[in-house]
């Protein structure tokens, strides 16, 4: 089992109790990384330099890394992620309400996986939330359930609050939802990002530089909004100034 | 009368309309987990023993919100019925095979109620 963790106390610090305990009930191996050694920032340090917005971002991206760096240092032949249904529900109207049509068409796959990368899996895409819950409250498990203290207002709330509100009315909207999301097609004249591999770091990208080495340039360069907006932009302001850029890779 | 014997009329007296008022008492349990205890001060578990009887989840719910609630009662209710995604059970039963808000509770019965909202 790989763990990752954001912050230096506080927050995190029942959920990781949980994890070692988990690790004694199940007899599993256990890898716990710290954003603070794989990059040199936590999230507390993160959120005070760019505040309570777009701070998902951050740690969305370094979470995936983490969880592929430690996969990778354990030998792993997979990676198995918890998102259930209303996770994956969730995500699709996301990229739907914000037009992200690249992430829509992989959002909804159960399996993913390039050259190179440790495949994932999300054994969980069909259950909801409410059979989980439930069966964890049957069966005694022991886990631990608390709100992400850096981001109360995050996009994603709204996306949950609707997808709540459809199950109240027919909880089979939840998997409709993610049937569309699998169904929508995308027109052949829209332009979709290529996969390449980063100039830096050797991760998996979409541009030249992964996004987790243009964060942590930002962040290092005390210019975090580097990694918020438009491509085009971001290209400018790097041109302008020398490369002498992190990596995250350095770490390994 | 006064002195002793008078007092201990009154007392026998009191002790009959004690019982009386106990019995027309309802007592039940209601429990919070998954986060929803935070709402509640962080305690779990509630015995708690309503007036007369005739009491339906429908009007136990905002009693909640009324008495035990401590914070942000919009966490817990939405209109007449809990929020969704805080999961009901009585009696270990989901509460949609009992009735949802119709259900009329029982002396003895156990409420809970299972945040599933959390995470990021």
């Amino acid at each position: 089992a790989v763990v990752s963790t954001q912050s230096t106390g506080g927050y995190r610090d029942d959920s990781l109790e949980t994890v070692k305990r988990n690790q004694l009930q199940y007899s599993l191996p256990l890898k716990i990384l710290s954003y603070q050694e794989l990059y040199g920032w936590t999230m507390d340090a993160i959120v005070k330099e760019i505040g309570m917005k777009n701070n998902c971002t951050f740690c969305g991206v370094f979470r995936r890394q983490a969880l592929d760096r430690g996969a990778a240092l354990l030998k792993c032949d997979k990676i198995v992620t918890g998102h259930n249904a209303d996770d994956i529900a969730e995500t699709v109207i996301m990229n739907i309400l914000r037009g992200d049509i690249a992430r829509l068409g992989r959002c909804t796959a159960i399996s993913t996986g390039s050259e190179g990368m440790i495949s994932r899996c999300k054994p969980f895409k069909y259950t909801y939330e409410k059979e989980i819950v439930m069966y964890a409250h049957f069966k005694k498990l022991d886990y631990f359930t608390t709100e992400c203290i850096y981001s109360p207002n995050a996009y994603r709330g709204n996306a949950r609050t609707f997808i709540k509100d459809l199950e109240q009315i027919r909880p089979r909207a939840i998997l409709d939802v993610i049937k569309s999301g699998e169904d929508m097609s995308i027109k052949d004249d829209v332009k979709m990002p290529t996969q390449m591999t980063c100039t830096r770091c050797g991760y998996i990208s979409s541009s030249e530089l992964c996004k987790a080495c243009i964060m942590l340039d930002g962040l290092n360069r005390g210019k975090p909004q580097l990694s918020i907006g438009k491509a085009n932009k971001r290209k400018q302001i790097l041109k302008a100034t020398a490369d002498t850029g992190s990596t995250a890779a350095e770490m390994f | 009368s006064s002195g002793i014997n008078a007092e201990y009329g009154e007392f026998q007296t009191f002790q009959h309309y004690f019982i009386q008022i106990n019995l027309s008492r309802m007592d039940i349990v209601i429990e919070l987990s998954g986060g929803a205890e935070l709402l509640f001060d962080g305690k779990k578990r509630h015995e708690v023993s309503l007036p007369e009887e005739g009491w339906t989840l429908a009007k136990l719910l905002p009693w909640i919100r009324d008495n035990l609630l401590q914070e942000r009662p919009e966490l817990f209710m939405q209109g007449k019925t809990v929020r969704p995604g805080i999961l009901v059970l009585v009696n270990d039963a989901d509460w949609e095979l009992v009735g949802e808000l119709d259900y009329t509770l029982q002396r003895g019965d156990s409420v809970l109620f299972i945040s599933t909202l959390h995470g990021g």
